[in-house]
């Protein structure tokens, strides 16, 4: 009866199911690419190291992760930036 | 010349074994030749869900090291005309067999029988390459859970790299209620993210607790649900078209939550 109660007013957002099929969406999307940890990391490193270049970010703040929507995988870098560098002229009007 | 086929699942706990050994009795019940090979060399079970385990002489080790020939090592089964086990070592580890051993092996046992059927370790290490070696088909069980489903994925991967193609997949412990819920992964799920032929669906059942505690497969016990989901895995093995079981326990009560939109 209870059980019966609480589906009846509670609006759940996602069953456990829905969680437990995302998450192993995105698990498998890491498992059959075959990136490591220790590969997403390095990836990271080197953004950083291009990206401050140009400007100036909050590097804890850095995400990079594989995101699968449908059949696609997307690399997604979510980059804080925290101030724009003041370059010289001939980068910014090139060469 | 028999076929031979692979259990396999990479997680432990998700039902190899069991399915293994009731394949095997389903078959020989239906009067096929059946030998079941216990590639788990070190960790035996196969002979303790068949009621053997008391008559082993003679392992798989000692057939691949030459100390006796395979048809010493072979178990007859206790209730089940046509059915042998072949036990895998107890002392031993799994290095104590080369691929090449097994690929020999399984090709010499199905000179004789019709069906061999090989228990496959869990995990992705040395006893699964030595179990999948001498394999013509693949049979993948998995339960409706994040880990069990992952690792399924990777053998499948791994299979496939082992020119295994087409693994089946069987679904275990499948439990219709919590599906209803949406607390559990449906079939449709599974396969969506598998994208693999489904073989069969057991459903989540305490009969097989009381069949493995006396040693005697639930695929005999005529009024089980599990007993029936794996009769109807060895018809389609035996290439026959089995529409899957109603899955459902409590039939008119949950047709009467979905009608007033309880699901």
């Amino acid at each position: 009866m209870l059980e019966f109660l609480t589906r009846l007013f509670s609006r759940e957002s996602s069953s456990s199911k829905d969680i437990a099929k995302e998450r192993l969406r995105l698990v498998l999307v890491h498992d059959r690419a075959g990136v490591s940890p220790q590969l997403l990391q390095a990836l990271k490193s080197e953004l950083i190291k291009v990206i401050s270049n140009y400007m100036e970010i909050d590097e804890p703040g850095l995400e990079v992760n594989l995101e699968s929507n449908d059949n696609q995988v997307a690399l997604i870098a979510n980059i804080p930036i925290k101030q724009m560098k003041r370059l010289p002229e001939n980068i910014i009007s090139g060469p | 010349m028999g076929e031979v086929i692979v259990v396999t699942s990479g997680k432990g706990g998700v039902g190899k074994t069991t399915t293994t050994a009731n394949l095997g009795v389903g078959l020989a019940a239906l009067g096929h030749k059946v030998t079941l090979i216990d590639a788990d060399i070190g960790l035996r079970n196969l002979d303790v869900l068949l009621g053997l385990e008391n008559r082993i002489v003679y392992d798989l080790t000692d057939v691949t090291g030459g100390r006796c020939r395979l048809k010493q090592a072979l178990i007859k089964d206790k209730h089940c005309e046509g059915l042998h086990l072949l036990p895998a070592s107890q002392t031993k580890d799994k290095t104590a067999v080369s691929s090449e051993e097994m690929k020999k092996l399984c090709q010499d046992v199905a000179q004789e029988f019709e069906y061999v059927i090989v228990d496959c370790p869990a995990g992705i290490e040395q006893g699964f390459r030595n179990a999948i070696a001498g394999a013509d088909k693949a049979i993948v069980v998995t339960t409706p859970e994040v880990a069990a489903v992952r690792d399924a994925d990777r053998i499948i991967g791994l299979l496939e790299a082992a020119e295994l193609r087409n693994p089946k997949l069987v679904i275990n412990r499948f439990r219709y209620k919590m599906v209803q819920q949406k607390d559990m992964m449906s079939i449709e799920d599974i396969i969506d993210i598998l994208a693999v032929d489904l073989l069969g669906v057991v459903p989540e059942d305490e009969q097989v607790v009381v069949s493995t505690n006396k040693g005697e497969p639930v695929v005999q016990d005529e009024r089980s649900r599990s007993g029936q989901a794996f009769r109807n895995i060895v018809q389609r093995i035996k290439g026959e078209a089995v529409p899957l079981m109603n899955l459902n326990q409590n039939g008119m009560l949950s047709k009467l939550r979905r009608i007033i939109g309880l699901k």
